[in-house]
C-alpha cells in the first residue's frame, strides 16, 4: 500500500506537470486554432534561459527562474505570435502545423548547438528530504512540485473562470467574431493567451528539469505527453486537459510498475488510440458540429 | 557573333573545368601526403553524448599534442569527428562514408551497439578500429581488427562480483540495467557472476535508454529489500536514477561499474552521489601520476572535468603513434596485427598514461581500481593489479 501510494504521489506530481502542458496546447487551440508541435521545446528552452541566467548572468536561482519566465514570455509568447502564429495562420491550420513542427527541430538544434548536447544539472526547487504522512515516507520534490503545480492549474481555472479576463478570454475561444461584436479586444484576448501558454511552459521547465535534467532532447516525451493528455481530456476544454495531464501522470508511473516497464511508453498511444475510436471529444470535451 | 560568343563562353567553362582539375590535381596528392586520415566517429549527441563528448575531446587533445611535435612519422594528424547521434544505424552510414577516404585507423564509436554494427565494416575493409564499447560481444565474434579502450564486461564484472561477495558480504543483489547491448551484455555477465558466487538476483529491472523517470524502478527496488543494487546503466540515466532512489531513500548499497563514479554523473547527480561504490576501470583521482597530469591539461583545454571516456579517447590516439613508429609505415593490416600481444609502457609511451596489453582478441588489460563516491568527489579505494600479472 506504502509503494502504491508513492507511486500515485509521484504519478500526480509528473501529471500535474504534463497538466500545465496540455492546459498551454489547448488554450492555443481554442484561442487561435493553433496546434503547436513545439509546445514540447517550449518547456525544454526555459531551462536553459535559467541556466544563461545563472551562469552568464551569476544571477541566484530565483532571479533567474524569474528571468527564465520573463525570457520564454517574451521569445516563446509575444514574438512566437508575431513572426510565427500570425503569418502563417492566415494560409490555414497546416501551414501553422508544419511551421510548428519545423520550430520545434530548430529549437532542439539551437540548443545543442549554442548550449550543449550533454544533460545539465538543475536546481531543485526544495532540498530533498523525506516528509512522513499517515505512516508513508514521501520525498519532499515530488510534493512540492505536485502543490506547486496543483496550486498553478486551480489558480489558472480561477483565472478563466471567475474573472471578467478570463471570460473575456473564453468567449474569444468560444466565437471571436461575437466576441469582437460584444466589445472584446480579441486580439489582445488572443496574445494574452500565447503569454499564458509561455509562462506555463516557463513554470513546468522549472519544475520538472531538476527531474529530468535540462537537455535539448527532454521537448520529445513532454510534448507527446501533453498532447495526448490534451486529446484525451478533450482539446476543446482547458479542464479536459488538466485531467488527461493528470490521468496519464498517474497511469504512466502505475503502468510502469504494476505491468511493465518496456511498455509504459505504448500507454499514452493505446489511451490515445482508444479515445479517437470511442470518445473522440474526450473526457471533457464538448462536440463539436461544423456545418460544409 | 552569338556563336562567337557561344564558342567563348563555352571555352570559358572548360577552361574553368580544367583549371579546377588541375588545382584539385594538384592539391589532393599534396594533401595526401602531408597528413594521416584518422577519422572519430563518435556519439556527439543523443543518449551517448556525455561519452562521446568526453571521448572526442580526449582525442583532440592528444592529436594537437602530437600534431604539435611534428606528427607521427613526419605526418599531421586528420582527425574529422563525425556523428552517430547515438544511433548505430547512422554509425555505420559514417563509418561506410569514411571507408571511401581509405582511413588509415578508425577511433570510435563508444556506444556497445554501434560498435556492433561498425566492426564488421572495419574488418571487410582491414582498417583498425579502436572503439570505447565494453559489452562483451564485441571482442568475441573473431573480428582482429576491432580493439577496446576500456575492460569488456567479461573482465569487469568478476572485479565487481568479487567487491560484492567479500567487501560488501551481501546476500542477495538488484540490477537494474538499461535495455540496450551495453546494458544487456553488462546484465547478463553480472547476473552469470552472481550465480557463480550463491549471491541470490531478487530483482532484474530493464530500463530505456534516454529514460527520465525511475520513481517506479525505484518502488520495485525498494520492494526488492536487496543487500547491494548493481546499475548499469548510461550516466544520464545513472544520475536521474540516483536522484530518484535519494528522493525516496533507497536502502541498500549502490554498486556500479566505471559509469556510476564517473565525473559527469556525480556532477549531475550532486549529493545523490555520494555513497556510491564500485569498480572503476580509469579515474582521473587514481594514484597514478600520469592520469592526475592529463586530468589538468584536459581541464585547462575544455574547462571541464574528464571522465575514463576522455583519458581512452587520449590513449588511442597514443597507442596509434606507438605501434605506427615501431612499424615505420602507415599499414593499416600491419597495424591491427602489430597491436594483438602488445603492451605499451608509459616509459617508452607516456601518452599511454597507464601500462597496456592488447590480447589477440582486442581486449585491453591494465591496472584498475575500486572507488567510492565521497562527498562529491570520486576517491579510489583499491588499486586492482593486471589480470595477467
Amino acid at each position: 500500500m506504502a509503494s502504491f501510494l508513492q507511486l500515485l504521489v509521484s504519478g500526480l506530481a509528473t501529471g500535474a506537470i504534463y497538466a500545465l502542458v496540455a492546459v498551454g496546447f489547448s488554450l492555443l487551440w481554442q484561442t487561435s486554432q493553433t496546434i503547436n508541435f513545439a509546445q514540447g521545446e517550449f518547456v525544454m528552452v526555459p531551462a536553459f534561459f535559467v541556466l544563461v541566467a545563472m551562469h552568464a548572468l551569476g544571477l541566484p536561482f530565483w532571479a533567474s527562474a524569474i528571468v527564465g519566465i520573463a525570457a520564454a514570455a517574451l521569445v516563446l509568447g509575444l514574438l512566437f505570435k508575431r513572426i510565427i502564429v500570425d503569418q502563417m495562420l492566415r494560409h490555414g491550420v497546416l501551414p501553422l502545423v508544419v511551421s510548428t513542427i519545423a520550430l520545434s527541430l530548430f529549437m532542439r538544434e539551437a540548443v545543442k548547438d549554442f548550449y550543449s548536447s550533454q544533460a545539465q544539472p538543475f536546481p531543485s526547487l526544495v532540498a530533498d528530504r523525506d516528509i512522513s504522512l499517515f505512516g508513508v515516507v514521501f520525498s519532499a520534490q515530488s510534493l512540492a512540485l505536485l502543490v506547486v503545480a496543483v496550486a498553478i492549474v486551480a489558480a489558472l481555472h480561477v483565472f478563466l473562470q471567475h474573472t471578467r479576463f478570463g471570460r473575456m478570454m473564453q468567449a474569444t475561444a468560444q466565437n471571436p467574431t461575437v466576441a469582437r461584436i460584444l466589445g472584446i479586444d480579441v486580439e489582445r484576448m488572443i496574445l494574452t493567451t500565447f503569454l499564458v501558454n509561455a509562462v506555463l511552459c516557463a513554470i513546468a521547465s522549472i519544475l520538472i528539469s531538476p527531474i529530468y535534467l535540462a537537455k535539448f532532447t527532454n521537448g520529445e516525451t513532454l510534448g507527446l505527453a501533453a498532447f495526448v493528455a490534451a486529446i484525451i481530456g478533450g482539446f476543446n476544454q482547458a479542464r479536459g486537459a488538466m485531467a488527461g495531464g493528470i490521468l496519464l501522470g498517474v497511469l504512466d508511473n502505475l503502468c510502469a510498475a504494476y505491468m511493465s516497464a518496456q511498455y509504459r511508453s505504448a500507454v499514452p498511444l493505446i489511451l490515445l488510440v482508444l479515445f479517437i475510436l470511442f470518445r473522440p471529444q474526450g473526457l471533457m470535451g464538448r462536440v463539436e458540429e461544423r456545418t460544409v | 557573333m552569338l556563336g562567337l560568343t557561344h564558342f567563348a563562353a563555352r571555352r570559358g567553362v572548360l577552361g574553368g573545368i580544367a583549371l579546377a582539375g588541375v588545382l584539385m590535381a594538384a592539391g589532393l596528392p599534396a594533401r595526401a601526403a602531408d597528413t594521416i586520415f584518422i577519422p572519430n566517429v563518435v556519439e556527439l549527441s543523443g543518449a551517448g553524448a556525455v561519452s562521446g563528448t568526453n571521448w572526442r575531446d580526449g582525442i583532440t587533445l592528444a592529436v594537437e599534442e602530437i600534431n604539435a611535435a611534428g606528427g607521427i612519422l613526419g605526418k599531421k594528424l586528420n582527425v574529422p569527428h563525425l556523428d552517430t547521434q547515438s544511433d548505430a544505424s547512422i554509425a555505420r552510414a559514417q563509418v561506410q562514408k569514411v571507408m571511401d577516404d581509405k582511413p588509415y585507423v578508425i577511433l570510435g564509436p563508444v556506444f556497445s551497439g554501434s560498435v556492433l554494427v561498425t566492426m564488421a565494416l572495419a574488418q571487410q575493409n582491414e582498417v583498425a578500429e579502436i572503439v570505447g564499447g565494453e559489452a562483451a560481444a564485441i571482442t568475441q565474434r573473431g573480428n582482429a581488427f576491432v580493439f577496446r579502450t576500456s575492460f569488456g564486461q567479461q573482465f569487469s564484472m568478476p572485479k565487481i562480483a568479487n567487491y560484492i561477495r567479500d567487501g560488501l558480504k551481501a546476500k542477495s543483489v538488484a540490477v537494474l540495467w538499461v535495455n540496450n547491448d551495453f546494458g544487456k551484455g553488462g546484465r547478463d555477465n553480472f547476473t552469470k557472476e552472481m550465480q557463480a558466487r550463491d549471491i541470490k538476483v531478487v530483482a532484474d529491472i530493464s530500463t530505456e535508454s534516454g529514460q527520465v523517470d525511475f520513481a517506479a524502478d525505484v518502488v520495485k527496488l525498494k520492494a526488492a529489500n536487496a543487500d547491494a543494487i548493481f546499475v548499469y546503466t548510461n550516466e544520464e540515466e545513472s544520475a536521474r536514477f540516483l536522484k530518484e532512489a535519494r528522493k525516496q531513500s533507497l536502502k541498500g548499497a549502490l554498486i556500479g561499474e566505471t559509469t556510476l563514479l564517473s565525473q559527469k554523473v556525480i556532477e549531475l547527480a550532486g549529493e545523490a552521489a555520494n555513497g556510491v561504490r564500485g569498480h572503476v576501470g580509469l579515474s582521473s583521482d587514481a594514484p597514478v601520476p600520469a592520469l592526475a597530469t592529463f586530468a589538468e591539461k584536459f581541464k585547462k583545454r575544455f574547462n571541464y572535468a574528464n571522465d575514463h571516456n576522455g583519458i581512452k579517447g587520449y590513449v588511442a590516439v597514443y597507442a596509434i603513434k606507438h605501434v605506427t613508429e615501431k612499424l615505420g609505415k602507415f599499414d593499416s593490416k600491419a597495424f591491427a596485427e602489430a597491436l594483438h600481444g602488445m603492451t605499451i609502457t608509459p616509459d617508452k609511451e607516456p601518452g599511454i598514461l597507464m601500462e597496456a596489453t592488447w590480447d589477440k582478441n582486442g581486449d585491453i588489460d591494465r591496472a584498475s581500481f575500486l572507488g567510492e563516491v565521497v562527498a562529491g568527489k570520486q576517491k579510489i579505494v583499491e588499486v586492482l593489479p593486471k589480470l595477467n600479472k
